[in-house]
Protein backbone atom coordinates (compact mmCIF):
# COMPACT_ATOMS: atom_id res chain seq x y z
CA UNK A 1 0.00 0.00 0.00
CA UNK A 2 1.35 3.37 -0.84
CA UNK A 3 0.64 6.73 0.19
CA UNK A 4 -1.36 8.07 -2.92
CA UNK A 5 -4.01 4.69 -2.62
CA UNK A 6 -4.82 6.31 0.51
CA UNK A 7 -4.61 10.20 -0.08
CA UNK A 8 -8.56 10.29 -0.86
CA UNK A 9 -9.57 8.96 2.31
CA UNK A 10 -7.50 11.42 4.69
CA UNK A 11 -9.78 14.23 4.69
CA UNK A 12 -12.70 12.05 6.04
CA UNK A 13 -10.70 10.34 8.47
CA UNK A 14 -9.44 13.75 9.84
CA UNK A 15 -12.57 14.00 12.17
CA UNK A 16 -13.44 9.98 12.74
CA UNK A 17 -16.43 10.02 10.24
CA UNK A 18 -14.95 8.05 7.58
CA UNK A 19 -15.12 3.81 8.22
CA UNK A 20 -12.24 2.12 6.92
CA UNK A 21 -10.69 -1.35 6.70
CA UNK A 22 -8.35 -2.32 9.66
CA UNK A 23 -5.89 -3.32 6.70
CA UNK A 24 -5.89 0.60 5.69
CA UNK A 25 -6.40 1.94 9.07
CA UNK A 26 -2.82 -0.26 9.89
CA UNK A 27 -1.13 1.29 6.95
CA UNK A 28 -2.13 4.78 7.76
CA UNK A 29 -0.82 4.73 11.41
CA UNK A 30 2.33 3.68 10.06
CA UNK A 31 3.01 6.06 7.62
CA UNK A 32 4.41 9.10 8.50
CA UNK A 33 3.37 11.24 5.28
CA UNK A 34 -0.13 10.22 6.13
CA UNK A 35 0.12 10.93 9.84
CA UNK A 36 1.56 14.89 8.51
CA UNK A 37 -1.68 15.26 6.18
CA UNK A 38 -3.80 13.79 8.92
CA UNK A 39 -2.39 16.59 11.22
CA UNK A 40 -3.10 19.33 8.43
CA UNK A 41 -6.67 18.25 8.26
CA UNK A 42 -6.96 18.38 11.91
CA UNK A 43 -5.73 21.63 12.81
CA UNK A 44 -7.93 23.12 9.56
CA UNK A 45 -10.98 21.77 11.09
CA UNK A 46 -9.91 22.98 14.39
CA UNK A 47 -9.40 26.36 12.71
CA UNK A 48 -13.11 26.30 10.86
CA UNK A 49 -14.67 25.35 14.18
CA UNK A 50 -13.43 28.62 15.85
CA UNK A 51 -14.54 30.65 12.68
CA UNK A 52 -18.10 29.97 14.36
CA UNK A 53 -17.44 32.12 16.91
CA UNK A 54 -15.86 34.97 14.67
CA UNK A 55 -18.73 37.21 14.35
CA UNK A 56 -19.01 39.66 11.40
CA UNK A 57 -20.40 42.95 11.92
CA UNK A 58 -23.20 43.59 9.55
CA UNK A 59 -23.88 46.96 7.64
CA UNK A 60 -25.41 49.40 10.07
CA UNK A 61 -29.49 49.54 9.95
CA UNK A 62 -29.50 45.44 8.58
CA UNK A 63 -31.59 44.36 11.89
CA UNK A 64 -34.11 47.39 11.46
CA UNK A 65 -34.51 46.24 7.66
CA UNK A 66 -35.06 42.66 8.86
CA UNK A 67 -37.51 43.96 11.77
CA UNK A 68 -39.23 46.32 9.28
CA UNK A 69 -39.76 43.10 6.53
CA UNK A 70 -41.18 41.40 9.41
CA UNK A 71 -43.59 44.09 10.77
CA UNK A 72 -45.08 44.30 6.80
CA UNK A 73 -45.46 40.61 6.97
CA UNK A 74 -47.28 40.72 10.01
CA UNK A 75 -49.41 43.57 8.85
CA UNK A 76 -50.31 41.73 5.42
CA UNK A 77 -50.71 38.63 7.63
CA UNK A 78 -53.48 40.70 9.70
CA UNK A 79 -55.19 41.77 6.86
CA UNK A 80 -55.34 38.34 4.96
CA UNK A 81 -56.97 37.17 8.11
CA UNK A 82 -59.29 40.13 8.36
CA UNK A 83 -60.08 39.65 4.38
CA UNK A 84 -60.58 35.95 4.88
CA UNK A 85 -63.01 36.35 8.13
CA UNK A 86 -65.23 38.81 6.09
CA UNK A 87 -65.50 36.10 3.31
CA UNK A 88 -66.92 33.97 5.34
CA UNK A 89 -69.39 36.60 7.10
CA UNK A 90 -70.61 37.54 3.48
CA UNK A 91 -70.97 34.02 2.59
CA UNK A 92 -72.79 33.08 5.86
CA UNK A 93 -74.97 36.05 5.36
CA UNK A 94 -75.80 34.90 2.09
CA UNK A 95 -76.62 31.05 2.69
CA UNK A 96 -78.32 32.82 5.93
CA UNK A 97 -80.45 34.86 3.76
CA UNK A 98 -80.85 32.48 0.82
CA UNK A 99 -82.48 30.15 3.90
CA UNK A 100 -84.66 32.75 5.11
CA UNK A 101 -85.99 32.86 1.51
CA UNK A 102 -86.24 29.22 0.99
CA UNK A 103 -88.55 28.72 4.33
CA UNK A 104 -90.49 31.79 3.85
CA UNK A 105 -91.90 30.72 -0.22
CA UNK A 106 -91.90 27.10 1.11
CA UNK A 107 -94.74 28.97 4.06
CA UNK A 108 -96.48 30.99 1.19
CA UNK A 109 -97.04 27.58 -1.07
CA UNK A 110 -98.31 25.65 1.80
CA UNK A 111 -100.44 28.51 2.83
CA UNK A 112 -101.76 29.29 -0.84
CA UNK A 113 -102.22 25.14 -1.24
CA UNK A 114 -104.27 25.15 1.80
CA UNK A 115 -106.45 28.08 0.83
CA UNK A 116 -107.12 25.75 -2.28
CA UNK A 117 -108.15 22.88 -0.84
CA UNK A 118 -110.70 24.82 1.39
CA UNK A 119 -111.84 26.97 -1.60
CA UNK A 120 -112.52 23.80 -3.30
CA UNK B 1 -37.50 39.33 30.95
CA UNK B 2 -38.08 36.59 29.19
CA UNK B 3 -35.65 33.57 28.51
CA UNK B 4 -35.16 32.38 24.39
CA UNK B 5 -37.48 29.52 25.70
CA UNK B 6 -40.41 31.22 26.91
CA UNK B 7 -39.93 33.87 23.94
CA UNK B 8 -40.21 30.69 21.45
CA UNK B 9 -43.56 29.92 23.20
CA UNK B 10 -44.71 33.40 22.64
CA UNK B 11 -43.52 33.50 19.53
CA UNK B 12 -45.29 30.29 18.75
CA UNK B 13 -48.47 32.04 19.92
CA UNK B 14 -48.55 34.87 17.45
CA UNK B 15 -46.67 37.44 19.81
CA UNK B 16 -44.62 38.86 16.95
CA UNK B 17 -42.63 41.28 19.25
CA UNK B 18 -41.20 37.79 21.01
CA UNK B 19 -40.36 36.65 17.95
CA UNK B 20 -38.31 40.18 17.03
CA UNK B 21 -36.28 39.47 20.21
CA UNK B 22 -35.34 36.05 18.88
CA UNK B 23 -34.23 37.89 16.10
CA UNK B 24 -32.28 40.13 17.83
CA UNK B 25 -30.81 37.38 19.76
CA UNK B 26 -29.38 35.50 17.03
CA UNK B 27 -29.17 38.22 14.07
CA UNK B 28 -25.46 38.45 14.44
CA UNK B 29 -24.99 34.37 14.18
CA UNK B 30 -27.37 34.16 11.07
CA UNK B 31 -26.12 36.81 9.44
CA UNK B 32 -22.35 35.81 9.97
CA UNK B 33 -23.73 32.13 8.38
CA UNK B 34 -25.04 33.93 5.54
CA UNK B 35 -22.18 35.65 4.90
CA UNK B 36 -19.86 32.60 4.98
CA UNK B 37 -22.45 30.48 2.66
CA UNK B 38 -22.78 33.33 0.14
CA UNK B 39 -19.74 35.41 0.08
CA UNK B 40 -20.57 38.73 0.38
CA UNK B 41 -22.52 40.90 2.93
CA UNK B 42 -25.01 42.50 0.36
CA UNK B 43 -26.61 38.37 -0.47
CA UNK B 44 -26.28 37.63 2.93
CA UNK B 45 -28.73 40.75 3.83
CA UNK B 46 -31.54 39.24 1.88
CA UNK B 47 -30.99 35.66 2.72
CA UNK B 48 -31.20 36.76 6.50
CA UNK B 49 -34.19 38.88 5.26
CA UNK B 50 -35.50 35.67 3.90
CA UNK B 51 -34.70 32.94 6.62
CA UNK B 52 -36.38 35.45 9.13
CA UNK B 53 -39.48 35.78 6.99
CA UNK B 54 -39.83 31.88 6.93
CA UNK B 55 -38.40 31.35 10.08
CA UNK B 56 -41.75 33.18 11.72
CA UNK B 57 -43.72 31.59 9.24
CA UNK B 58 -42.68 28.60 10.51
CA UNK B 59 -42.16 29.06 13.98
CA UNK B 60 -45.35 27.28 15.04
CA UNK B 61 -44.17 23.94 13.98
CA UNK B 62 -40.00 24.11 15.64
CA UNK B 63 -41.06 21.30 18.06
CA UNK B 64 -37.57 22.29 20.36
CA UNK B 65 -35.84 18.67 19.64
CA UNK B 66 -33.60 20.80 17.91
CA UNK B 67 -31.81 24.21 19.27
CA UNK B 68 -33.11 27.06 17.65
CA UNK B 69 -29.71 28.44 16.68
CA UNK B 70 -29.57 24.82 14.64
CA UNK B 71 -33.73 25.06 13.52
CA UNK B 72 -32.39 28.98 12.16
CA UNK B 73 -29.29 27.17 10.41
CA UNK B 74 -31.03 24.97 8.56
CA UNK B 75 -33.48 27.84 7.20
CA UNK B 76 -30.33 30.02 6.36
CA UNK B 77 -28.55 27.29 4.56
CA UNK B 78 -32.00 26.51 2.56
CA UNK B 79 -32.73 30.11 2.16
CA UNK B 80 -28.68 30.43 0.17
CA UNK B 81 -28.75 27.40 -1.52
CA UNK B 82 -32.37 29.24 -3.22
CA UNK B 83 -30.78 32.09 -3.45
CA UNK B 84 -27.27 31.12 -5.59
CA UNK B 85 -28.74 29.22 -7.34
CA UNK B 86 -31.51 31.93 -8.46
CA UNK B 87 -28.06 33.95 -8.83
CA UNK B 88 -26.35 31.59 -10.91
CA UNK B 89 -29.83 31.93 -13.61
CA UNK B 90 -29.55 35.44 -13.21
CA UNK B 91 -25.82 36.46 -12.95
CA UNK B 92 -25.24 40.06 -13.17
CA UNK B 93 -21.73 41.96 -12.72
CA UNK B 94 -20.35 42.63 -9.25
CA UNK B 95 -21.23 46.59 -8.07
CA UNK B 96 -17.71 47.82 -7.78
CA UNK B 97 -15.87 46.31 -10.99
CA UNK B 98 -12.17 45.27 -9.99
CA UNK B 99 -12.90 44.77 -6.13
CA UNK B 100 -13.55 41.86 -4.25
CA UNK B 101 -16.54 42.47 -1.75
CA UNK B 102 -14.22 39.95 0.62
CA UNK B 103 -11.47 42.36 0.59
CA UNK B 104 -13.40 44.90 2.40
CA UNK B 105 -13.53 42.62 5.23
CA UNK B 106 -10.35 42.22 5.44
CA UNK B 107 -9.15 44.96 5.98
CA UNK B 108 -6.88 44.78 9.36
CA UNK B 109 -2.93 44.72 9.34
CA UNK B 110 -1.71 41.49 9.54
CA UNK B 111 1.57 42.51 11.25
CA UNK B 112 -1.23 43.96 14.40
CA UNK B 113 -2.41 40.72 14.68
CA UNK B 114 -1.50 37.46 16.78
CA UNK B 115 -0.36 34.09 14.71
CA UNK B 116 -3.68 32.49 15.59
CA UNK B 117 -5.80 35.75 14.31
CA UNK B 118 -4.12 35.48 11.13
CA UNK B 119 -4.84 31.81 10.47
CA UNK B 120 -8.26 32.55 10.84
CA UNK B 121 -8.26 34.79 8.52
CA UNK B 122 -6.43 32.47 6.24
CA UNK B 123 -8.89 30.40 6.47
CA UNK B 124 -11.50 32.43 5.89
CA UNK B 125 -9.95 33.60 2.79
CA UNK B 126 -9.74 30.48 1.67
CA UNK B 127 -13.21 29.17 2.48
CA UNK B 128 -13.96 32.44 -0.04
CA UNK B 129 -11.75 30.98 -2.71
CA UNK B 130 -14.08 27.97 -2.63
CA UNK B 131 -16.62 27.35 -5.34
CA UNK B 132 -20.22 27.68 -3.41
CA UNK B 133 -21.17 24.57 -3.70
CA UNK B 134 -18.32 23.17 -1.75
CA UNK B 135 -18.09 26.17 0.49
CA UNK B 136 -21.68 25.52 1.85
CA UNK B 137 -21.09 22.10 3.02
CA UNK B 138 -18.00 22.71 4.57
CA UNK B 139 -19.37 25.52 6.37
CA UNK B 140 -22.17 24.18 7.66
CA UNK B 141 -20.45 21.02 8.60
CA UNK B 142 -17.10 21.76 10.11
CA UNK B 143 -17.88 25.76 10.83
CA UNK B 144 -21.69 25.33 12.15
CA UNK B 145 -21.22 21.14 13.24
CA UNK B 146 -24.52 20.49 11.45
CA UNK B 147 -25.14 16.78 10.36
CA UNK B 148 -24.64 15.47 6.92
CA UNK B 149 -28.10 14.22 6.50
CA UNK B 150 -29.36 17.82 7.91
CA UNK B 151 -26.75 19.77 5.19
CA UNK B 152 -28.50 17.12 2.07
CA UNK B 153 -32.05 17.96 3.11
CA UNK B 154 -31.10 21.39 3.30
CA UNK B 155 -29.28 21.52 0.38
CA UNK B 156 -31.25 19.30 -1.65
CA UNK B 157 -28.77 17.10 -2.39
CA UNK B 158 -28.02 13.66 -1.46
CA UNK B 159 -26.25 12.36 2.00
CA UNK B 160 -23.33 10.65 -0.05
CA UNK B 161 -22.91 13.82 -2.22
CA UNK B 162 -22.64 16.19 0.80
CA UNK B 163 -19.81 13.83 1.72
CA UNK B 164 -17.96 13.85 -1.58
CA UNK B 165 -18.16 17.29 -1.31
CA UNK B 166 -16.86 17.98 1.87
CA UNK B 167 -13.85 16.07 1.03
CA UNK B 168 -13.13 17.88 -1.67
CA UNK B 169 -13.63 21.12 0.34
CA UNK B 170 -11.51 20.37 2.81
CA UNK B 171 -8.95 19.05 0.54
CA UNK B 172 -8.93 22.25 -1.52
CA UNK B 173 -8.75 24.21 1.78
CA UNK B 174 -5.76 22.44 2.86
CA UNK B 175 -3.87 22.52 -0.47
CA UNK B 176 -4.55 26.79 -0.49
CA UNK B 177 -4.12 26.52 3.19
CA UNK B 178 -0.36 24.96 3.31
CA UNK B 179 0.76 24.67 -0.10
CA UNK B 180 0.38 28.49 0.54
CA UNK B 181 2.39 28.82 3.43
CA UNK B 182 5.21 26.04 2.20
CA UNK B 183 5.38 28.11 -1.08
CA UNK B 184 6.39 31.40 0.91
CA UNK B 185 8.90 30.24 3.09
CA UNK B 186 10.35 28.72 0.29
CA UNK B 187 10.93 32.50 -0.83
Amino acid sequence: MRYEDVADLLPGLADGTLEIEDRTRAFIESDLRCQAELARYRRLIRGLGTLRAAYLEPAPGSLAQTLNSLAVEGERRVARSILTGRRIAVAAAALGGAAIAGVATAAVMTARTRRRVLAG
Amino acid sequence: MMDETQLIAAAQSGDRLAFDELVRLTYLDVFTLAVRLTGNDEDARDVVQDAYLRAWKAIGGFRGDAQLSTWLYRITANCASTHLSRRRRHRTEPLLPGLDPTELRHEVQPEAMTESMLELQRIAAALDELPPKLRSVVVLRDVYGLAHEAIAEELGISVSAAKVRLHRARKQLRDEMFEERRSERAV
